[in-house]
């Protein structure tokens, strides 16, 4: 972002940024991304194009989730430190009310039969959903086939052999890491 | 009072290695609540991963439900909080440094080298999250098919978790 297009973005009300986000936030089944790119630039012109893939940039470099490290930058840049807030705790408060409703209808009847059929049925929905996005990034990644032991060795420490996951990733990371910072200085990207 | 500590201390240690948002952390979390903390059994953690594909909303919610189910709405909340603040804080502060390091040789080698990390995470994290819903053939099956036709096509994912819904309600998956 050039300190000009730094000085002017425009100020939103607080509660605009919160009902925005909450908006994005009940927009989406598994993932509310690709709602936030076209509420935040089409709908409410709050980022341009540009200004949008700056911001998810950073978010996506960072661990955690990256919807709501979207909302903590944007309600930042819209509304300094209460906007932050207010960004992200419209993104949660909608989805997590959801969410903790069918929580008291599994409370209450998750132990019936027809239940757990039912959730069983969706468990294996998920599952297909995940191996689908798996499938999709490995493919994104399938012209570096530097890469693809990583895939391997991490699906055998996590999955099979079940390591923790923080030794396995700084450890990934580590000589992964490496080998991108190899195949970049050989200008392979 | 002492479970809320263990669970804020655990999954905000956690943030700090999700790389690639809640649904690569799926494996570690099924590890800490199921394996080292034995705070739900492994059924338990396939159906709240269930109900929050169910639900709208960004992937983080898997974590509120499992802070739900551990203590309550003060479990879901405190859940919710550990996961997302640690790299909320960050994001705020790194907001405005961010030109200066983006796309310096280390800042592309670290995002090159951790998404083959991130897909074999969730890779682990369908495989775990499967065989703890207790699927048999039938059920890997229907994984198969869902995940044929959603890496092709791009469909609403609500009509899998319906045809999910239906085929597990008669008794066929």
């Amino acid at each position: 972002m050039s300190p000009d297009s730094r000085k002017t973005p425009p100020a939103v009300s607080l509660a605009a940024l919160f009902f925005g986000f909450s908006k994005i936030g009940l927009s989406g089944f598994g993932g509310v991304l690709p709602f936030a790119r076209y509420y935040l630039v089409d709908t409410c012109r709050w980022l341009s194009a540009e200004e949008f893939n700056q911001l998810l940039g950073l978010c996506q470099f960072l661990p955690g989730p990256n919807v709501v490290n979207l909302a903590v930058v944007v309600g930042r840049r819209h509304g300094g430190p209460a906007g932050a807030c207010a960004a992200a705790c419209g993104l949660l408060a909608g989805p997590m009310a959801v969410a903790l409703l069918l929580a008291l209808l599994y409370d209450a009847w998750g132990t019936l039969p027809q239940a757990q059929a039912m959730l069983r049925g969706v468990a294996a929905a998920g599952v297909g959903l995940l191996f689908a996005t798996a499938f999709r990034m490995a493919l994104a990644i399938r012209r570096k086939p530097a890469f693809l032991p990583f895939v391997a060795l991490v699906f055998v420490a996590i999955a099979l052999l079940r390591w923790p996951l923080p030794a396995v990733m700084l450890a990934g990371i580590a000589l992964s890491g490496a080998v991108a910072y190899g195949l970049l200085r050989k200008g392979g990207e | 009072m002492n479970t809320l500590l263990q669970l804020f201390t655990d999954f905000s240690l956690l943030s700090f290695v999700a790389f690639g948002g809640a649904t690569a952390l799926l494996p570690e979390l099924h590890r800490v609540v199921v394996d080292q903390r034995q705070w739900m059994d492994a059924t338990t953690f396939a159906h709240l991963y269930a109900i929050a594909q169910a639900a709208p909303g960004p992937n983080v919610l898997v974590v509120t439900l499992i802070g739900w189910q551990v203590a309550g709405l003060a479990g879901a909340l405190t859940a919710t909080l550990a996961m997302c603040l640690p790299m909320s804080v960050a994001v705020y502060l790194l907001f405005g440094h961010w030109e200066r390091f983006k796309g310096a040789r280390w800042q592309r080698a670290v995002q090159l080298g951790v998404a083959p990390l991130a897909v074999g995470l969730i890779f682990s994290g369908a495989t775990l999250v499967g065989r703890s819903a207790g699927l048999g053939w039938a059920g890997w099956g229907f994984v198969f098919v869902v995940a044929a036709f959603a890496a092709r096509a791009r469909f609403h994912p609500l009509w899998c978790i319906a045809a999910g819904a239906a085929l597990g309600l008669a008794g066929l998956v």
